[in-house]
Formats: C-alpha cells, sequence, structure tokens
C-alpha cells in the first residue's frame, strides 16, 4: 500500500490565511468596540468634570430627604439613603411585575380557551375582549383604570365597610368546650348511623348533628376568645384604598410557618406516594382531603395549642377612622390596584391569543383519538391539548412576561412609586446624575428580564418535544 | 451578535456626544444667535409663571424674562422656542443643552446651583410652600394635617419640605407623588388627597383649574423659603452675565421710573442714571456681548419688572397676587438689583 502522500506547506504568506484572517478581524473588532467604549466614557466623564456636575456614586449613601407611601421595607425619608429608595422602587416593581404576570397568565388562558369555546356568547365576549383592549394604547388604559378605581369610591368618612367580629386568643377552656361540642356532634352522627331502623331516622340523626355543631360553634366560638368584641369594621374600601387587618407575628410565629412548611412537604410526598400506588395497584386515597388536613387543619390545631399554652403567634391590627384616614391596618394603594388591573387586562389579551394560537396548533386528531379513549372534554384539555400546546406557547408566553415588567414603567403615568419613579426619577431630580442613574436602571431591567427569560427557556426545555 | 454589539457602542457614543456637545462647542450667545432663536425651558402650563394661550401664545412672568433676553439679543421678543418641561425633567434639559436657559419656577437651593451642573442668576419671584384643602374638612391651619393624605408634584423642593415639615412637627402623612402637575392636581380634585402642597403662587393658579374652586382654601402657613429663579449651565460667564442683568435692568427700569409707554421719551432723560440705563452714557451693553442700546429693547418690548409682575400674577391677572415681598426694596420688598455703572 502506497503511504499517503504528505500535504505540501502552505503556499503564501500568513496574511492569506482564513483561519488567521478571521482571527485577526476579531481581534481588531474587539480593540475598536473597546477603544469607542473607553473613549465615550472617558469623554463623559470628563464632560461631567468640565460642567461641574457631580459624578460617581456616593449619592447612594446619602440621607433622601422624600418620603414614600408604598414601602415593602422600612423607609423613613429622614434617616433614610438613596440607595434604599432604590431598593423601595424596585421591590415596588417586581411586586407589580411578579403578581401581574400570575394574574395575567391565568385570565389570558381563561379567554384563550374561552375563545375557542362552542358556546357561542362566551368565545364571542372573549373574541370582543381580544379586540377591543389590544387595540388601545396601555397608557390610556392605566389612566382609565386609576379614574375608574378611584372616582367612583366614597371618601374615607363614608368607607364601604366589611364588619364582623375580630380575631382574638382563644382560652383553654373554650377550646376543650368547643371540642366537646363538636364531640357530641360526632358521636349524634356516628349513633343515627348505627341505631337509626331506616333511612328517615338516619336523616333525621344527622341532621340533628348538623346543628348541635353549628350551634355550639355559633354559640362558642365568640365566647372562647377565638372571636372577640361586638361587631366592628375589619375591611374598608374607601378612595385611599383597601384596608385589611394587618398580621402581627409574635415570637411563637416561627413555629406556625415550621408546621406550615411541613404540612406543605407532607401533602406533595403523600400526593406522590399516593400516585404510585394507584399506577401499581389501581387504589386511590382521599388525596384531597388529606392534603387538606396536612395544610390547613395541622397549623389551625398547632395555633390553637400555642394561643393556649404560649403566646398567640399571630394577632390582627385593624383599621381605625381618624380625622382624614383610616390609621392602621394594611393598606393597598389605588395606585398599586389600578397599575396592576390596568397591565394584567392589557397583557392577558395577548396571552390569550398566544394560548389560542397553542391550541389550534395541536391536530384535531389528538382531541378525536382522547375522546375515543372516552375522555370527557375537560380532561382532554388539561391531560392532552395544553400540554403539547405548551410547547407553542411558552416562547412568545416569555415576550409577554417581559413586556408586562417593561410596561410597568408607565407607573409614573399614575403616581405609583416604581423603580422609574422613585429611582429614575426622584433621585435622578434630587442629585442630578443623571448618567449614572439612568445606567443602574437600565441595567436593573436587562437584568430582570434576562433572569424571567432564563427562567423561561428553562421551562421551555422542560415542557418541550422528546426527540426519540 | 457583533451587529448588537455595534449598535450598543454606537449608541453609547451618540449619547455621550450629545451629552459633551455644549460642553466644547462656542459660546452660548454665539449658539443662539446662530440659531436665530432663544430656547427657553419653560413649564408645561403654571397660569400666571408660563402657560401657552388658546392661540398657542406663551404667556407668563417667567415666559416674560424669556422674551426680555431674546429682546435684549435680537430687538425681537417673539424670537424664543420655549422648551415646556416637567420639574423633574427640567435640569437634565438644561444639562444637555436642550434648553439656552430655565425660567421654569424653579427653586434656587444650594446643591442645585452647586453639584447640578449649573448657577442661579437671581430670584424673579420670592415664594414659599403652603397647603390647600377642602374647606368642609374644617382644618385652619397645617398642623392639624396630622394622618392626611398629601398630593405633591414629584422631584420638586415642595417634596423635600413636605417632608421636613411633617417630621419637624411630629405629625404623620401620606405623600402621593405624581410627576407633572396637572396629574398631581387632578388627583387631588379626584380627592385622592386632603391637602395639595406647591409654591404658594402655584396653589393660587392652579386653583383656578379646578372644579368648584371656591370649595378649597389656602391654609395660612408658609413653611418655606422658595426663592424662584433663573438658571443656565456652569461654564460660560458671558451667558450667565447676560441673563442676570436682563433681569436687573429689569428692576432698576421699575425703579428709575423706565416704563413701556415713556421709554422713548425716557431717552432725553437728564438723570444720569436713567441714561447709564438706556445705554445714552457709557457702552454696559457691549461689555456683556449686546448692544448699546439692550435696556430700550427690553422695556419697549417687555417693560419693565413692576409691569410684567401686575400684568402677569398681579391685580392685572386672575391671580391678583400682591407685590409683598416682591416689591421693589424701595418699596419694602425684597427686590433689589445692583447699580448699572
Amino acid at each position: 500500500m502506497s503511504s499517503v502522500p504528505e500535504r505540501p506547506p502552505a503556499r503564501g504568506s500568513v496574511l492569506y490565511d482564513p483561519k488567521i484572517r478571521a482571527v485577526a478581524y476579531q481581534i481588531l473588532l474587539i480593540a475598536v468596540l473597546g477603544f469607542l467604549i473607553y473613549s465615550a466614557a472617558t469623554n463623559a466623564i470628563e464632560n461631567l468634570r468640565a460642567a461641574k456636575i457631580a459624578s460617581g456614586f456616593d449619592f447612594l449613601g446619602v440621607t433622601a430627604g422624600f418620603d414614600i407611601n408604598q414601602k415593602l421595607i422600612y423607609f423613613d425619608g429622614a434617616v433614610s439613603s438613596y440607595g434604599r429608595a432604590f431598593w423601595v422602587g424596585l421591590l415596588n416593581t417586581l411586586l407589580v411585575g411578579s403578581i401581574g404576570i400570575v394574574l395575567a397568565t391565568i385570565l389570558g388562558f381563561l379567554v384563550g380557551v374561552a375563545r375557542l369555546s362552542p358556546n357561542w356568547i362566551i368565545s364571542k365576549i372573549a373574541k370582543w375582549y381580544v379586540e377591543v383592549i389590544r387595540n388601545l394604547p396601555l397608557l390610556l388604559q392605566l389612566v382609565f383604570w386609576y379614574n375608574a378605581v378611584l372616582k367612583p369610591l366614597p371618601e374615607p368618612r363614608n368607607s364601604v365597610q366589611i364588619t364582623g367580629l375580630r380575631f382574638g386568643t382563644p382560652d383553654f377552656m373554650g377550646i376543650v368546650s368547643l371540642i366537646a361540642a363538636f364531640g357530641v356532634s360526632y358521636a349524634l352522627y356516628v349513633g343515627a348511623e348505627r341505631i337509626g331502623r331506616n333511612d328517615t331516622e338516619r336523616q333525621i340523626g344527622k341532621i340533628i348533628a348538623a346543628l348541635v355543631a353549628a350551634v355550639g360553634a355559633w354559640f362558642l366560638l365568640p365566647n372562647i376568645g377565638i372571636l372577640r368584641g361586638t361587631e366592628t369594621g375589619l375591611f374598608f374600601l374607601n378612595n385611599r384604598g383597601l384596608y385589611t387587618p394587618e398580621p402581627i407575628f409574635s415570637g411563637t410565629a416561627y413555629i406556625l410557618a415550621i408546621v406550615l412548611i411541613l404540612g406543605i412537604l407532607a401533602s406533595v410526598l403523600f400526593r406522590r406516594w399516593a400516585a404510585k400506588q394507584q399506577a401499581a395497584t389501581g387504589r386511590q386515597y382521599p388525596v384531597g382531603l388529606i392534603t387538606l388536613g396536612f395544610i390547613v387543619a395541622l397549623p389551625v390545631v398547632t395555633w390553637l395549642i400555642l394561643s393556649v399554652v404560649g403566646t398567640n403567634p399571630v394577632t390582627f391590627a385593624y383599621a381605625t377612622q381618624g380625622r382624614f384616614n383610616l390609621t392602621g391596618g394594611l393598606q393597598i394603594f389605588p395606585e398599586f390596584v389600578a397599575l396592576t388591573f390596568g397591565l394584567v387586562i392589557y397583557t392577558a389579551a395577548f396571552i390569550a391569543e398566544i394560548v389560542r394560537a397553542g391550541i389550534m396548533a395541536v391536530s384535531r386528531g389528538q382531541t378525536e383519538a382522547a375522546g375515543a379513549l372516552g375522555l370527557r372534554p375537560g380532561p382532554t384539555l388539561r391531560l392532552v391539548v395544553i400540554p403539547q400546546a405548551m410547547r407553542v406557547i411558552v416562547p412568545p408566553l416569555t415576550s409577554q412576561y417581559l413586556n408586562l415588567v417593561k410596561n410597568s414603567t408607565l407607573a409614573v403615568a399614575i403616581g405609583y412609586p416604581d423603580l422609574v419613579q422613585i429611582f429614575a426619577g426622584t433621585v435622578l431630580n434630587q442629585t442630578g446624575q443623571a448618567v449614572e442613574v439612568l445606567a443602574v436602571t437600565m441595567a436593573v431591567y436587562l437584568t430582570i428580564s434576562l433572569v424571567t427569560s432564563a427562567i423561561m427557556n428553562i421551562y421551555n426545555r422542560r415542557v418541550a418535544i422528546v426527540e426519540r | 451578535m457583533k451587529k448588537t454589539i455595534a449598535s450598543i457602542a454606537v449608541g453609547v457614543v451618540a449619547a455621550v456626544a450629545a451629552t459633551g456637545a455644549y460642553a466644547q462647542g462656542q459660546s452660548t450667545l454665539a449658539t443662539v444667535k446662530a440659531r436665530g432663536q432663544l430656547a427657553c425651558g419653560a413649564n408645561t402650563g403654571l397660569a400666571g409663571f408660563g402657560v401657552p394661550d388658546a392661540q398657542g401664545t406663551w404667556t407668563g412672568l417667567d415666559v416674560e424674562a424669556c422674551r426680555a433676553i431674546a429682546a435684549a439679543i435680537f430687538d425681537d421678543p417673539n424670537k424664543v422656542r420655549f422648551v415646556p418641561l416637567s420639574a423633574k425633567d427640567r435640569f437634565t434639559a438644561l444639562q444637555s443643552g436642550e434648553a439656552d436657559v430655565l425660567i421654569r419656577n424653579t427653586t434656587w437651593t444650594m446643591s442645585r446651583d452647586t453639584s447640578l451642573g449649573l448657577n442661579f442668576v437671581g430670584v424673579n419671584y420670592y415664594d414659599g410652600q403652603g397647603f390647600m384643602v377642602r374647606k368642609k374638612l374644617g382644618v385652619s391651619s397645617a398642623l392639624e394635617l396630622n394622618g392626611a393624605s398629601v398630593c405633591t408634584q414629584q422631584g420638586t423642593t415642595t417634596e423635600l419640605n413636605l417632608a421636613d415639615f411633617f417630621r419637624a412637627n411630629k405629625l404623620k402623612y401620606e405623600v402621593v407623588a405624581f410627576a407633572s402637575a396637572d396629574e398631581t392636581v387632578k388627583a387631588y380634585d379626584a380627592g385622592r388627597c386632603d391637602a395639595f402642597t406647591t409654591d404658594a403662587s402655584g396653589l393660587y393658579a392652579e386653583r383656578l383649574k379646578l372644579a368648584n374652586p371656591d370649595e378649597h382654601i389656602v391654609l395660612p402657613e408658609i413653611i418655606s423659603k422658595e426663592p424662584l429663579g433663573a438658571s443656565v449651565r456652569h461654564g460660560d460667564d458671558q451667558w450667565f452675565d447676560i441673563v442676570k442683568w436682563t433681569h436687573f435692568a429689569m428692576l432698576n427700569a421699575e425703579e428709575l421710573g423706565v416704563t413701556k409707554a415713556n421709554v422713548n421719551d425716557m431717552l432725553k432723560s437728564e438723570n444720569p442714571e436713567i441714561k447709564r440705563l438706556l445705554g445714552v452714557e457709557g457702552n454696559f451693553g457691549e461689555s456683556i456681548g449686546l448692544t448699546k442700546d439692550w435696556v430700550v429693547r427690553i422695556v419697549k418690548h417687555v417693560g419693565n419688572y413692576g409691569e410684567s409682575f401686575e400684568r402677569n400674577v398681579g391685580e392685572g391677572s386672575r391671580l391678583k397676587i400682591k407685590r409683598g415681598q416682591n416689591a421693589l426694596w424701595s418699596k419694602g420688598g425684597l427686590q433689589y438689583a445692583p447699580p448699572i455703572r
């Protein structure tokens, strides 16, 4: 066999070597870019200095001096810095963004599915919703909602109220008597089942048992400390917002939190185990009831025990009428409601169309095959159509999420203190450091968007079809 | 990817070039002359100070201060382009060269004068911050506002004074801040707030916009010093002098009794002060890059400070504000101009 002939050495200079040339061009481009950015930055700094405009980030530590109404973390203009104002604004933006995304997704899916409904009225309503909402400028909608939310509401003096008894700390004897009442009721129920000679008697026995439980609860609950006092306003609605009782956590609250987390964990594990059992043996367990027990009953019992033995982990502060406003309680601002509402309504119209497109992309044969297997329309949609539609839905859905967060900057029009209003508005104006403030603000929105889209990409990979 | 980076770089360079443009360019006076127009940062609409009327003609005390500068330079008070600016955007507009001068009821404070890259030239209106409330609340003093919601415009000294006032008096309040004055007033009118706060002059002006102006009162407390004045960019002393002395010329004209009506007769006056003011004697206009008759131009087209005040915010206007602190020093006020000599 002849040996492979040696390749002749490349002719000509290295200048013509395509590989080297490619690398050289890349390096050149990077160098030019680097120089441009460097000279741009130094030019900006020099000009700012020449114009005697303060520069740098020292201002972040300076006391802000102005106040903010909606704040998720402590903020007091007298002592808090511009840096802290930044965090307040950022958290307000994230609050609207996250709540908005969740609600817009739910509403968007409902409307998207409704548009495909065989019910003529439902599908037409969904169609008109989409056509009207997505064709009106968002800014106008926000201003509309703000005035629609604000104007019809009464003044604080004439607040709409939901009254009731206030929560208090249960006492030991009260709980014993409550348990006794329910015990008697349960005994009656079981007794009726055993002793009853015919259906009518058994039914009567059960009704008596239920009455005993209801009457017991009715008389005992207000008198054992769980509910206290006379009827007073719990929720208030007026043109300053919605006031709800504010939970105040005491030292033992962490035990309640741990129990709640354990309950959720236990119910998740139980659900998995039950699903496995059902797949293996076909036996079904009362999953819903047991989940309810873990997540609701367990914490409630813990709360009762903690209240009787130690201190009540959660008490509530209620709003009361002051001279101008209600004081105390948790205030949900009309600006927040209007912004969230406007963003959700607007974005949901787009999501609905994406969902409709996704569902229509699933071939009709899938639905027919599910029908042939005996699945009802509900489970067909849930188990067959939506999972396949998700592959089409997720990428454009990501864009809508990004839009929602970016659109939240229109908050500035209705006085909601988001990042742009607080930081790129008030802080920029007070410090005059436009370059730094805007660079930081843009970096924040870029980060939020990139993180959102990274999470959605991971999710997309999970729902994407697995090629075999 | 490469394209993206390149376009980002181009964007950054363009942005920075825009920031830097004014710092290296020619003098502001030369720029204004070449443009044939003065770019004046004005309020988006504050009755009496700066507001376009139904025909789109700008009127107001601040607006006439701009017209006076244009008159001094071009002998034509209409060679002004008004750039309507919100409180939040005004300084950036001046810094970036979008406006040559900012005369927009802007409070002169130390931080603004020193760290924003601009210089205040003087005070064309001595103001102070006050509160307006609905009469039916039965409030007679700002000290009774404990627990109230207060509407204000963001990015103003008002926002800061408000915080100081409530803190100093150990009162609680809820601030609701809006980007523009219009939104603030609308929200107050809709009942979002118990009180509306801004400079006292602004309270009287904005009250006219409310649905039922008679249902609202301005509380007696003035909680701050708000010297409102014109400002220019750092680094052009000639331009600084022009804006400053235009203001002083209007004050001196009032003090010496030179008015729009009698300015031509005054040219024949024997009073040496009037002679110097109107350029009959000396060469003061040319020393700041203008002409000898610069004050004649100002007074002929716009009038003196007192005339402008009466016409826009005083007895001759809907606002009916008294001269008070804004009277000349010789009449018990604070307005005082250095002499032209």
